[in-house]
């Protein structure tokens, strides 16, 4: 491979490399270029499939000069993919299956011609939307920051990324002292994007100037429920946070860096790997990076899934191969580390951003948000919530166009309820705090935290007392076990939250529940325990009603409580043909001696109305999600 | 060291930089309960939780175990909110803890008993379901029951402090982690040297030793000649578990404790300490002159010892004394010259070994020597035993050990229960065969001190002989590495398992760190010199203080067993070991 071993080395090949790129995004008539996504959620639903086929028609057709086809970032909009886009016309295709390829090639690659049954649909429009950059979805995004490169180049191709920008930022940081290139970091506002928003440039001002080694080291240890920012992020361009990283090193004087990252993320191992090969292959990764005395080397260490490894001295001790458990602090890790080193971790995003700092100026970074928090946020949007999918917006956007602009609003015309974000760590906020623009202070403001970048939507359809229970699941499993509030406080938690949503709970419980929650905030040891009660604090405050109800009336009003709930057949409703009681599991349904109706009122003759016997009953729900007339209600 | 201003509670006052809160809390007055921190502070856990205090202008509360001091800091340690924080932490520990306190085997020495009381912790807040539990009672030493642990973590820092082996950790993840051999294997199934350090700094029954006074009782019933020998080590600590200071010796009041105990003969194990300075002697000197085995030669008499040996360092047996260790050697000269002279039958006869070592237990049911002692039980027992008799201690008059054939014992015997002290009493022996004269200032005090490797190099007769002394497995691994590289420069060594020897050994009287006064920084050191000193007092007082000049010896080589290295001495106080003991047996 050829080499770059310097400044003009690097800038031949962002030109020719650029070039190539603009010429496949723009090229000429009769010619196409044929991205699909190969983000995690696209790849598990064929899209290597489809890329394949893509590039065996192209040879069939003997158009190999013509058309080109590979695999991409993460489009973000999981929830329409596979994706197929086409330059230059910018054809976005959505929720394309293996079938549909050879249509698609015959039709649009061969002919010119839009394949409008493979358009994204506008729910409010019914419309048929051809270009990316129409849908709704993404209008209010700005993906160039964190998510640069997603949806455009090969993350397989160092060349790709070098064309795009990568390692322009580096080049410049080289070109200033270490002292400039922090304060560059610290002028721009970055603030580490992991959840606590420490700012980025004052952790890296923390590390001593000694002669000692220093680690810089990336968590990609993403462990909150739903949320996947830091795996797309590697998996769309692992180039920018190998820069990300480079450029941190040089400002600390590290010559090392550790990836942490799941080895649940098969794919952005095995892509950040074949980057930091080929980046070695070339000389970027190395001695003398570019010529310069500056020396770095990238390292790969898998975790084996444990939430609590994404504290930053858990993670330390993983990588040194111990147990991931948390360390008390101080010694703070950018004084004693790593191996006893001075270190600094930052997240997957945090480095993601830094390479557009360095590249651009800061300038341009500190002119995107809020006063409090500069740039742009990575969300992993899910729940109840028509476009679930990966979203980068400008600080400052608020909830509510996150919830409804962006992510189309709630599905079956349900009313929204709560947004979690922030993960186990985080809190729920409500129909008032919608209007709360996302910057760090305003959501803990607002009683919430940004966290990593989970928002999970909910709707009247869920019980805020199971949320709060679901997430203390989470945390009592994810407990390192190390201190006795956290590991066993957690448990007490989850014990009082399981008796209260089994229908057995008393007012007291609600109090217990307080002020245990608060004793695991005030004496855990590391940030998981210090948090891990918000969910159930911030539910608490948010919604003392249905907790109230539980408690005191024994009854879940947004009916998920089983012993709290009962299914009903409504006997005027009920046109008696029996499909609830064959879908039965237990025989708790069969026909009462009260006739049946049809839907106009009138008795159906010779059937009757079936009821449930709620002895029997286990509450599987397919009753109801078998009826066909909606007979059966929850209550 | 440089001092630094602080406030505790709003009183000034000066200490030096460099310690912990809890640290110079304790040293300016205040007792900060604290349950994971064992040595005085020095700890790096900090996960019980219990020491939190408050310290202005910190985030939230801090553990004051592990939080240094600097100028200027206030720290209030009774405020509402910090002590409620402590009895939380407390009371959540509690409501996971088995509470049988009544038949706990800790029970009247519970650190966690103590601390709840001093918090103040509330009856039956926050109960719940309990975390499932392990009780492992495979290993001949130790007992592991996780009900009962706390998980502060201090047995893990110990284990992998004092040998540098980590037998135990951390396992499972949330409310299901227990601390224990990888896998939750027995202690049997792991490489665990049994040594009982991790017994030793346990704040709670959750790792104690498996008792054998039942066993002893039964003995009695049996109608046997119940015989008893007491280690070296144990008369410098016993009295600690009837109120004494740490130091104060026990020796008398111990003897006069087991007659009334009514044991047939109250022997000392240090006669067994001079028989294998014999044996042990003779061996050096048939491998330094006739080279039959390797140099350095090590000692053997610390089970810990050779069962790290074994696990770990096969290839060192050959450098290692076949002797027996004295209390083995004792069993096996009761049970074949005693009961000769006696006309007993060997059958008849119970030897009981009290010893400050839980690796005992495990060593006297070797394949290699099954006979030898039939029960082994810890100071720690013993001092149960004679409470429960209802022996009030400090009435007990000073009682000699019965003279009967195995009566005397010679300075030399008593030192062996501290680290130095086999070496200094093998060269006393050494030097007079080699020179035809006693040394003359006796004591060797190269060898001693608590130092993690002590050397010597001795002239004796114009030759230089080098030596070593090691105590903690993490400190000899040094030493063993040289003789596997071939680069060792010694011709003795002496290897005790436990740090500081068996006087810390793993069933001695607890030291509970939490409640003792202000002794200097590290406690460990402190109570290990204290309890040495009674050693040395011991042998200073004795007349005879070389192995070769006790003439119970003499009379057993001259009537029973010949020479030192005779056959009858290879039969009866030599052993072999098992170069291939497999570390993790499969498990039952």
């Amino acid at each position: 491979m050829e080499q770059i071993r310097n400044e003009k080395e690097l800038q031949a090949r962002f030109e020719k490399c650029g070039a190539c790129l603009q010429k496949k995004f723009h090229c000429e008539p009769g010619h196409k270029a044929i991205v699909v996504c190969g983000g995690t959620g696209c790849l598990s639903a064929d899209s290597q499939v489809i890329i394949d086929k893509f590039q065996e028609l192209i040879k069939a057709n003997g158009l190999e000069d013509k058309v080109t086809a590979n695999i991409v970032g993460c489009f973000g909009f999981c929830s329409q993919g596979p994706f197929v886009k086409v330059f230059p016309e910018e054809t976005l295709y959505v929720k394309v299956k293996v079938g549909d390829v050879e249509e698609l090639f015959e039709k649009d690659i061969k002919n010119n011609e839009v394949v409008e049954r493979l358009l994204f649909v506008d729910p409010q429009t019914k419309q048929h939307v051809q270009k990316q950059h129409d849908i709704n979805f993404y209008k209010l995004q700005r993906r160039d920051i964190a998510l640069h490169g997603n949806g455009e180049i090969n993350p397989e191709d160092i060349d790709e990324a070098i064309g795009n920008g990568a390692f322009q930022g580096l080049n410049r940081a080289l070109h200033m002292t270490r002292e400039e290139v922090i304060d560059e970091v610290l002028k721009s506002g970055l603030r580490g994007r992991g959840g606590a928003g420490f700012p980025t440039g004052r952790k890296w001002s923390f590390v001593p100037k000694t002669d000692e080694p220093k680690y810089m080291i990336c968590n990609g240890d993403e462990g909150d429920p739903g949320a996947f920012m830091d795996r797309s992020i590697i998996e769309g361009n692992p180039c920018a946070v190998i820069e990300g990283m480079m450029i941190a090193g040089y400002a600390i004087g590290a010559q090392n860096g550790y990836f942490y990252v799941r080895a649940e993320y098969p794919i952005a191992v095995k892509r950040l790997a074949k980057a930091i090969k080929e980046l070695e292959e070339v000389g970027i990764l190395g001695d003398h990076v570019l010529g310069t005395d500056f020396s770095f080397r990238c390292h790969i260490r898998l975790g084996a899934g444990a939430f609590v490894c994404g504290e930053e001295t858990a993670l330390i001790n993983s990588i040194e191969g111990k147990r991931g458990m948390p360390r008390p602090r101080p010694p703070f890790p950018a004084v004693k580390g790593l191996w006893g080193h001075p270190s600094v971790v930052n997240n997957v995003e945090t480095l993601a951003c830094v390479p557009f700092i360095l590249r651009e100026g800061w300038e341009k970074f500190a002119a995107i948000g809020t006063a409090d928090t500069k740039g742009t946020k990575v969300f992993a949007l899910g729940g109840k919530v028509n476009n679930v999918g990966l979203v980068e917006v400008p600080m400052g956007t608020t909830l509510r166009q996150l919830i409804y602009d962006i992510g189309g609003g709630i599905p079956g015309g349900k009313k929204f309820k709560a947004i979690q974000t922030g993960g186990p760590s985080g809190g729920c906020l409500t129909e008032k705090d919608l209007d709360t623009p996302i910057d760090f202070g305003s959501l803990v403001a607002a009683g919430s935290m940004m966290g990593s970048g989970g928002a999970i939507v909910m709707d009247e359809d869920n019980c805020m007392v199971d949320v709060a229970k679901f997430y203390m699941t989470f945390i009592c499993d994810e407990s390192c076990g190390k201190c006795s509030p956290c590991r066993i406080g957690t448990k007490r938690c989850l014990d009082i939250l399981t008796k209260i949503c089994d229908g057995k709970g008393e007012p007291k419980d609600l109090d217990d529940l307080k002020e245990l929650s608060n004793v695991i905030r005030n004496n855990s040891l590391c940030a998981l325990g210090q948090t891990a009660t918000n969910p159930i604090l911030s539910t608490m405050k948010a919604f003392p009603e249905e907790y109230q109800a539980h408690v005191v009336d024994h009854k879940c009003p947004a009916h998920v409580c089983k012993n709290m709930m009962e299914y009903y057949i409504q006997p005027n409703k009920c046109i008696g043909c029996g499909l609830c009681m064959r879908n039965c599991p237990v025989g708790a349904i069969s026909p009462s001696t009260e006739p049946a109706h049809l839907p106009n009122g009138n008795v159906n003759p010779g059937k009757f109305a079936h009821v449930i016997d709620p002895k029997k009953c286990v509450k599987c729900g397919s009753c109801l999600s078998g009826c066909r007339i909606g007979a059966i209600i929850k209550k | 060291m440089a001092l630094v201003n602080i406030k505790i509670n709003g009183q000034p006052y000066q200490v030096e930089s460099g310690l912990t809160v809890l640290e110079a809390a304790r040293k300016c007055g205040y007792v900060i309960p604290s349950l994971c921190a064992f040595n005085h502070g020095k700890c790096s856990l900090a996960s019980c939780r219990v020491c939190l205090v408050e310290v202005v202008g910190a985030r939230g509360l801090v553990a004051s175990c592990v939080y240094p001091v600097n100028e200027g800091m206030e720290i209030i340690t009774n405020s509402q909110k910090a002590v409620e924080a402590r009895r939380a932490s407390v009371e959540l520990i509690l409501s996971n803890h088995q509470k049988n306190c009544l038949q706990c085997p800790k029970q009247g020495k519970c650190e966690l008993l103590e601390v709840a009381n001093i918090v103040g912790a509330r009856d039956q807040k926050y109960m719940g379901q309990q975390s499932p539990a392990t009780i492992d009672e495979l290993a001949p030493g130790l007992v592991r029951n996780t009900a009962k642990c706390i998980l502060c973590g201090r047995c893990i820092e110990r284990c992998k402090e004092a040998h540098g082996i980590s037998i135990l950790g951390f396992e499972n993840r949330g409310f299901k982690a227990i601390v224990g051999p990888a896998q939750n294997r027995s202690f049997a199934e792991s490489p665990c040297l049994q040594c009982g350090q991790c017994v030793n700094v346990c704040p709670t029954g959750a790792l104690y030793e498996n008792e054998e006074i039942a066993k002893v009782d039964e003995a009695f019933r049996q109608g046997k000649k119940v015989i008893v020998q007491t280690a070296p080590a144990v008369r410098a600590a016993i009295a600690e578990e009837f109120g004494e200071p740490i130091g104060t010796p026990g020796t008398g009041k111990m003897v006069a404790a087991l007659h009334r105990l009514g044991f047939y003969r109250v022997f000392d194990t240090n006669f067994g300490a001079d028989l294998t300075i014999m044996e042990e002697a003779h061996e050096l000197l048939e491998r330094i002159t006739k080279k039959t085995a390797p140099l350095p030669q090590i000692t053997s008499c610390s089970p810990g010892w050779i069962n790290y040996l074994e696990y770990f360092y096969p290839e060192v047996i050959p450098n290692v004394s076949t002797c027996k260790s004295p209390h083995m050697m004792v069993g096996a000269i009761i049970k074949s010259y005693f009961a000769k002279q006696h006309e007993l039958d060997p059958k008849d006869i119970f030897v009981v070994s009290v010893m400050p070592c839980t690796a005992k237990k495990y060593e006297r049911s070797r394949k290699e020597m099954p006979n030898d002692v039939d029960a082994v039980i810890t100071t720690r027992e013993l001092a149960k035993m004679i409470k429960r008799a209802g022996i009030v201690w400090k009435n007990l008059p000073d009682e000699e050990f019965d003279n009967d054939l195995l009566g005397e014992y010679s300075g030399a015997g008593v030192i062996f229960g501290v680290t130095g002290g086999v070496m200094e009493a093998a060269l006393r022996t050494a030097y007079f065969w080699l020179t035809g004269k006693e040394y003359g200032p006796i004591n060797f005090h190269e060898v001693r001190g608590l130092e993690a490797v002590k050397e010597a190099a001795l002239n004796i007769n114009g030759t230089e002989v080098k030596v070593a002394v090691t105590s903690g497995m993490a400190n000899a691994k040094k030493l063993l590495d040289q003789i596997k590289d071939g680069t060792s420069p010694y011709a003795f060594i002496e290897i005790m398992c436990c740090p500081g020897g068996c006087i810390n050994g793993g069933g001695q009287p607890f030291v509970k760190p939490l409640f003792l006064p202000n002794e200097g920084d590290d406690i460990l050191e402190t109570y290990r010199a204290k309890r040495a000193s009674v050693l040395y007092s011991e042998d200073e007082r004795l007349v005879i203080r070389q192995s070769h000049n006790n003439k119970d010896i003499q009379k057993l080589y001259k009537d029973y067993l010949g020479q030192p290295g005779s056959e009858l001495a290879e039969e009866l106080l030599h052993t072999s070991y098992d170069a291939k003991r497999v570390k993790f047996p499969e498990n039952k």
